[in-house]
């Protein structure tokens, strides 16, 4: 058992050992309250730049396999934090799905995450809970903690950093996956309506469930211009969800704006924020950010509950927008806003995650309400 | 919504007495509703027949009835009190079941009483095997193929389609009861005719089996818009094919990916949706299969259950307080989650820490009982642990089960042995689990053997290796040179293991291990039950021990704190519980404990409970005002002490658990309040007490002890038989036994000296006939109250626990009474008791022998206190807190004008194969009350209300030994009176006729065919008196009992019980049961000066 360290920001050290790859990761420190769940989350592009915590103890139950990761390529998150792993997956699908690897700790290792074991997760979430969110650095060769606390207090961290062109596709591409057999998919006849997918980090999780709803899925760079997305005839267009702080997306939230009127809209966390951007409104930090899958989210159109994923650090005001939306969903942990529809535009979004991937499924209707939204057969 | 206005008073049924598979968590959950239904405004009528519960207490609902639970009382009980609503799904299986028969009967219309909380139809599809089937196929879930058969023919019909193993499980029981698993046609036959019998519907599902599939649990939750949640997953470590309640298990799911876990929780809310519940909580099991992922639904139950209670206390969401709030109109996001303040009750609990529930068995008390676990529940009780790993919380549960393990103690026999105990499920193979990997099995072949998944094996194997590592550490060292390194002892904690089992590996006391540790600094941290896994400030003071790396400043400056318990300035006192629930300990305990909480709480002083049994209303986090939900070891006990630093420790309300810990608390220099541990010595050491009482010149019968064949014939002479035989280590009457003469003696001490040569064996004089009484008192050191004189119905040597008892005495002369109440208190003056005092005594001849004395709270307390309407626990707190009698207004013992008989309950048809024979060995789970106006009707509640219905015309059948036949004249002379008539076998039949009395002559089961059992079967008797003496005659006429049982025709196998239900019938011919509230009770109470 190698000795891995974890320095806070502020100065707060966890003594730790090491699994998954050596070395050392600086990312913002968070932490997620979902049970399960861990593969999804490594893999979800919006926890670029981020040290995730898991607060529950037990990580690596099950492995890995290649139907779970949320994105191509590699996992998204910049380290692991957890109290126990443990390296005996027992699930008849780990290892299965096009995944070289079986166990969490070879999967990590095999993408360079650094992870740190033996954390008291709970102290460390009770702090960031106290003091907010912040910096840190795992590291398993540099043991000086002068040393470290510099590498930490030296980072640019995640404000005015755009973390989205890391992790957008380079290339459009098309999208033919539905959820089956985790979802039951709708059986619809596809009415070839069209949606573009503005990837900003975007999860697997969205694309299989428009797919499901039976839309023609095209992803597109982050950057792409307005004018082509325009020029591709679609009939609608999703703002993904994506990492770090919407206002650094400078790109986005222009091509948002000529999008805006032109075509029904629908947002998913980071695009949610940018929507509101867009129109003119403002977004906020929150303390320590909302990242679980048990959050109670009120739909206030119909007054039922939604137990909801959620994973973000900044958050909407809507009296910023003056009128022009209507709030249709609140977080009833904080009372902060999560859901508008415009009041006249077919524009709509959401912050929480209605993909699930992890987290609940409660939402998942939303997809089917944007495709009423666009005029089709719901 | 707001809540609803139109209903004004609510009725609860409870769950009646304590059985296998429906234990405390229905007065956890009971009390809760109350309590919670009270708060919104509502008047709650509450009626259970068990008098051991809080959720009885008078001070619980504005009327409570102790009464049996059946539909005509319960018709009287809504005639009187007329509820607009009836919440049917709190109280366990009975209440539900009543709750449906109520409906069913068109009582519920005709008094205009509103089912809330679940409707009929959906408690039916629910509960329906068919109805559910078709239910899960309309939302596309797939349940195992089954059939329902409504009688054996159908049956043999259907098991060709089925084959085997087939599971059978009869509709509407609980705990399983009659289901099981056949492989093979003539199993097959019996137990589906058994299942038949035992079901309320006569439906039995004949099942495809999933043995071995991995099972789960959804605790859920929904409101009237439709709201769903999971409050808690539950993940079995035994797979199918164990029952649920027999199973360790593990909060929340471990080996479900994301996708998987979502499946089931869409699956969960689907099964909600359709079957209806209304409003309030439901349980969903589900099987999966390991290889490739395909899950079926296995049931619902649609009310609070043992799991849901272990769910609360798993996440610190109150299901059934919740679930009641539900009943009324509110919906989840209107009510407060307790824990957080600001947050809603509609969310999921997220947890940052492993829970294991751990069952604990009884087949001690039944040596006859086949101890296979399989889909018929066995257990009689459980204990919960949390940890921040699985390892740590299983290692914590291994110790709370308080069965003398403390971690993975080695088993011994070959290899094949060894297999062949991991193939058949029993209480002890978790430890054969563990001496596999110990000699080297790998966890492939050992998951193949016992069907456990590989993950927890492994979790397993590293403790196992671990233990190894410490051991290891001995090796060639003698006493003072064994030194364990500071980061393997972390280890070792950080995963749980009693300091007492590192000693033990290390061949050093456990004080030791204690000193290194905090020579180290290896202390254990308090991490708070909070429901939300840290992301939110909690206030509910809830609290589990775990181990952790210390955090630190880089600067140097003082770290965070680890651990999340502050010092609330106030003085504190610590009430140690019962732990889990046994033969011999349950819930009485359980009740005193929570009484002394709230005197603590009176009296200003902070209450700090300390507990690991999840059924119990002590372990409410309402309850006291610090819970820590831990093992009741001297280590985990001390390190709380040591944090809290509390004014004092209360041990004398939870039985036996905490009194084992007086020793080494008050060696570690513990203030221990009330009685002193000396005198707890005093009168539990044969010797001193002896002295004692011969100081006090009281009588005893007469006691040897003999270490050999030829001592104890020699010594037994100047006893005289009959004498009481039993080994001196154990306790609580496990292994007692009658002898009347030397050939009998010898072959006990054979017995016993082969299986324990190192311990003497107690010979006492046995009191034939004698009659038993129990004497409950209260003292201030100064003052002496008598709270209750109990006369036993069963004889003595009958156990105190096994035998009914009427309070006040119904045949005693009042010269005895008194002299027995002048003996308690000069004992309790004697013994320097603080607190209470159970005295045993036995009365022959008009003389009084004392059998027993526990400076401590009984068995009985809560039923005087009910019958009384004292609360003596609460008192006796009080006194202990230094408080006298006169202060609390108890300077005199109290009269009432009713009578009350409190009956046992026996689990014996969880036990086919089981005689039902009473003797010194306690075999009861649980009590009933039955009260009224004389002891013929209040005798007659109590066996109705322990399901032992008196008939009062019909036939009753009678086969005493040859010593009663005498007394069977009298009887049958009474009964021949009321008009009923009876049968008897050719010797008693031929005794009766000799004395002029008409009796039927049926065979014995040997004599050939029509014959008794026979009758029994096709209820043409409707009670047997059955007395035996000799274990040949015991065996001829096993069968007799044993379908009386099964056939429920009701019964009773000694010569008191059957005077006592002459009696009772002769009352219930000639009156009407009167039926009253306890409070009404409790107003005819006066002080006797």
């Amino acid at each position: 058992m190698n000795k891995a360290l974890l320095v806070l920001a502020d100065g707060t050290v966890f003594e730790g050992t090491n699994f998954g790859a050596a070395g050392e990761a600086i990312g913002e420190v968070v932490f997620n309250t979902s049970m399960t769940g861990y593969q999804e989350i490594l893999t979800d592009p919006s926890y670029k730049g981020q040290i995730v915590s898991m607060t529950y103890p037990q990580i690596g139950n099950y492995g890995v396999n290649g139907e779970d990761a949320e994105s191509a390529g590699s996992v998204k998150a910049e380290g692991f934090v957890v109290k126990e792993y443990l390296d005996f997956p027992s699930n008849w699908r780990a290892g299965t799905g096009g995944v070289e690897s079986v166990s969490l700790g070879d999967y990590l290792k095999r993408h360079g995450t650094v992870g740190i074991e033996r954390i008291d997760t709970r102290a460390l979430t009770v702090h960031l809970r106290n003091f907010g969110s912040q910096l840190g650095i795992i590291s398993t060769v540099d043991f000086n903690l002068q040393s470290l606390l510099e590498k930490v207090r030296s980072h640019p961290g995640m404000a005015a950093v755009d973390l989205v062109e890391k992790v957008s596709t380079a290339r459009p591409y098309q999208w033919q996956e539905d959820c089956r057999p985790w979802c039951r998919a709708t059986e619809k006849e596809k009415d070839l309506l069209k949606v573009v997918v503005y990837d900003f980090g975007v999860k697997y999780s969205i694309l299989r469930n428009l797919v499901a709803q039976g839309f023609t899925v095209t992803v597109v760079p982050a950057a792409t211009p307005a004018e082509e997305v325009l020029a591709m005839d679609c009939d609608g267009v999703l703002l993904s969800n994506g990492p770090g702080d919407p206002t650094t997306v400078t790109y986005a939230i222009e091509n948002t704006k000529k999008l805006l009127g032109k075509k029904p809209l629908f947002g998913v966390c980071l695009g949610h924020q940018i929507l509101v951007l867009a129109m003119g409104g403002q977004t906020y930090k929150l303390k320590f950010g909302h990242h679980g899958g048990n959050h109670p989210v009120i739909d206030l159109e119909t007054g039922l509950v939604e137990i909801t994923a959620q994973n973000h650090n900044y958050c909407v005001d809507l009296g910023s927008l003056r009128g022009q939306v209507r709030l249709t969903h609140k977080n009833l942990y904080d009372g902060t806003e999560e859901g508008m529809r415009h009041v006249e535009l077919p524009v709509f979004s959401v912050q929480h995650h209605p993909e699930a991937g992890p987290g609940p499924n409660d939402a998942l209707h939303v997809f089917g309400k944007f495709r009423e939204m666009i005029g089709g057969v719901a | 919504m707001p809540k609803r206005t139109d209903i004004k008073k609510i009725l609860v049924i409870g769950s009646g007495p304590i059985v296998i598979g429906q234990a405390c968590e229905f007065d956890y959950s009971g009390t809760q509703a109350c309590k919670a239904l009270r708060e919104e405004g509502y008047q709650v009528v509450l009626v259970n027949s068990n008098p051991a519960t809080i959720m009885t207490d008078p001070e619980m609902a504005d009327a409570v009835y102790i009464e049996p639970l059946n539909a005509e009382v319960l018709e009287m009980i809504i005639d009187r009190e007329r509820p607009d609503a009836l919440l049917p799904n709190i109280g366990g299986q009975t209440g539900l079941n009543l709750a449906v028969e109520l409906a069913e009967k068109e009582i519920l219309d005709k008094y205009n009483v509103e089912l809330i909380g679940a409707r009929l139809e959906s408690i039916k599809k629910a509960e329906d095997r068919e109805l559910f089937k078709e239910a899960m196929h309309r939302i596309g879930l797939e349940v195992p193929a089954s059939v329902a058969v409504n009688s054996l023919a159908e049956g043999l019909e259907i098991i060709k389609d089925i084959g085997f193993p087939a599971i059978l499980r009869p509709a509407f029981t609980l705990g399983g009861t009659g289901s099981g698993i056949a492989y093979n046609i003539e199993e097959f036959k019996t137990i589906l005719e058994s299942a038949l019998e035992l079901s309320m519907t006569h439906q039995v599902l004949v099942e495809e089996s999933v043995i071995g599939w991995k099972e789960f649990e959804m605790e859920m939750m929904r409101d009237k818009k439709d709201n769903v949640v999971v409050i808690c997953s539950i993940e079995n470590f035994d797979g199918m094919g164990i029952h649920t309640g027999d199973s360790i298990t593990v909060a929340p799911i471990q080996t479900l990916t994301e996708k998987e876990y979502q499946r089931l929780r869409d699956a969960s809310i689907a099964v909600m949706r359709e079957i209806g519940v209304d409003t309030g909580g439901s349980n969903i099991q589900f099987a999966s299969n390991p290889v490739n992922g395909r899950t079926v639904v296995i049931e619902m139950n649609p009310r609070v259950s043992r799991s849901s209670a272990l769910a609360s206390k798993a996440t610190g969401f109150p299901i059934a307080k919740i679930a009641a709030k539900l009943a009324v109109g509110l919906t989840l996001d209107e009510i407060p989650n307790d824990i957080t303040r600001e947050t809603p009750a509609s969310f999921e609990p997220a947890i940052d820490y492993v829970v294991v529930k751990f069952p604990r068995f009884a087949f001690e008390k039944f040596p006859e009982a086949d101890m296979t676990l399989m889909t018929q529940m066995k257990s009689v009780g459980e204990v919960m642990s949390i940890g921040r790993t699985f390892k740590e919380a299983l290692s914590k549960a291994i110790r709370s089960l308080e069965k003398g393990n403390y971690g993975l103690e080695s088993v011994d026999g070959d290899l094949n042995e060894l297999r062949q105990s991991l193939r058949i499920p029993s209480s002890e193979r978790f430890w054969s689990i563990a001496e596999a990997f110990r000699r080297g099995l790998s966890i492939e072949e050992v998951s193949e053997l016992c069907g456990v998944d590989p993950w927890f094996l492994f979790n397993v194997r590293q403790l196992v290796l671990l233990e190894k590592e410490i051991e290891n550490q001995a090796i060639g060292k003698k006493g003072d040179e064994v030194l364990l390194p500071p980061e393997l002892l972390r280890i070792a904690k950080e995963n749980g293991m009693a300091d007492r089992r590192i000693g033990d590996l290390l061949r050093v006391p456990e004080g030791t291990v204690r000193n290194w540790r905090k020579q180290y600094g290896i202390l254990p941290v308090y991490k708070m039950v909070d429901t939300c896994a840290g992301e939110f400030k909690a206030y509910t003071p809830y609290f589990y021990s775990t181990y952790e790396r210390a955090v630190y400043q880089a600067d140097g400056q003082a770290a965070l704190a680890q651990s999340e318990v502050s010092d609330s300035g106030r003085q504190k006192i610590i009430i140690l519980g019962s732990g889990p629930n046994r033969i011999g300990q349950g819930i009485e305990f359980d009740y005193c404990c929570v009484h002394a909480v709230f005197s603590c709480k009176e009296l200003g002083f902070e209450a700090i409970m300390v507990n690991c049994n999840p059924e119990t209303v002590s372990t409410d986090y309402d309850t006291a005002d610090r819970l820590y939900f831990e093992p009741l070891t001297a280590e985990d006990v001390l390190n709380i002490i040591e944090l809290e630093k509390p004014a004092g420790v209360i041990l004398q309300f939870g039985g036996q658990t905490p009194l084992k810990l007086a020793l080494p608390l008050w060696q570690a220099g513990v203030k221990i309040l009330g009685t002193s541990h000396d005198a707890i010595d005093l009168a539990e050491d044969r010797k001193r007490f002896k002295e004692l009482l011969h100081k006090l010149n009281l009588r005893q019968p007469e006691s040897v002890t003999a270490t050999s064949v030829e001592g104890a014939l020699a010594l037994v002479k100047s006893v005289g038989y009959p004498v009481i035989v039993r080994p001196s280590y154990v306790l609580g009457g496990r292994a007692m036994e009658i002898v009347y003469d030397n050939e009998s003696l010898r072959d006990y001490m054979r017995r016993a000296l082969a299986a324990s040569p190192e311990h003497p064996v107690l010979i006492d004089e046995y009191l034939e006939d004698a009659i038993e009484v129990d004497v409950d008192a209260i003292s201030d050191g100064i003052e002496t109250v008598i709270a209750g004189v109990m006369e036993h119905i069963e004889e003595a040597g009958i156990h105190s626990g096994d035998s009914a008892c009427s309070l006040p005495p119904h045949s005693l002369s009042s010269a005895v009474v008194e002299e027995i109440k002048t003996q308690t208190k000069a004992l309790a003056l004697e013994l320097n008791v603080l607190g209470l005092m159970n005295v045993q005594y036995a009365v022959k001849n008009e003389k009084v022998y004392i059998l027993e004395v526990n400076p401590r709270a009984s068995r009985t307390i809560p039923f005087v206190s009910k019958v009384t309407g004292i609360a003596y626990a609460k008192l006796a707190a009080k006194v202990i807190m230094g408080r006298r009698l006169a202060e609390l207004g108890m300077s005199a013992e109290v009269e009432m004008p009713h009578v009350a008989v409190k009956e046992a309950v026996f689990p014996f048809n969880k036990f086919p194969g089981v005689d039902v024979i009473l003797g010194p060995e306690m075999k009861s789970t649980g009590e009933v009350m039955g009260i009224d106006e004389d002891f013929g009707l209040a005798y007659a509640k109590a066996q109705a209300a322990s399901y032992n219905r008196i008939p009062t015309s019909g036939k009753i059948f009678i086969s005493v030994k040859d010593k009663d036949k005498e007394q069977a004249v009298n009887i049958a002379l009474r009964l021949a009176r009321l008009g009923i008539s009876i049968i008897a076998t050719k010797g008693t039949a031929g005794f009766l006729r000799e004395r002029g009395l008409c009796a039927e002559i049926i065979n014995k089961v040997a004599e050939g065919r029509p014959h008794i059992v026979d009758m029994i079967k096709n209820r043409e008797v409707d009670f047997v008196i059955n007395t035996v003496t000799g274990t040949q005659a015991q065996k001829d006429s096993f069968s007799i009992r044993r379908s009386a049982l099964q056939h429920r025709v009701s019964y009773t196998t000694t010569m008191a019980g059957a005077e006592a239900v002459v009696t009772a019938i002769e009352m219930l011919c000639r009156k009407q049961l009167h039926i009253k509230s306890i409070q009404e009770y409790h107003r005819q109470v006066t002080n006797k000066l």
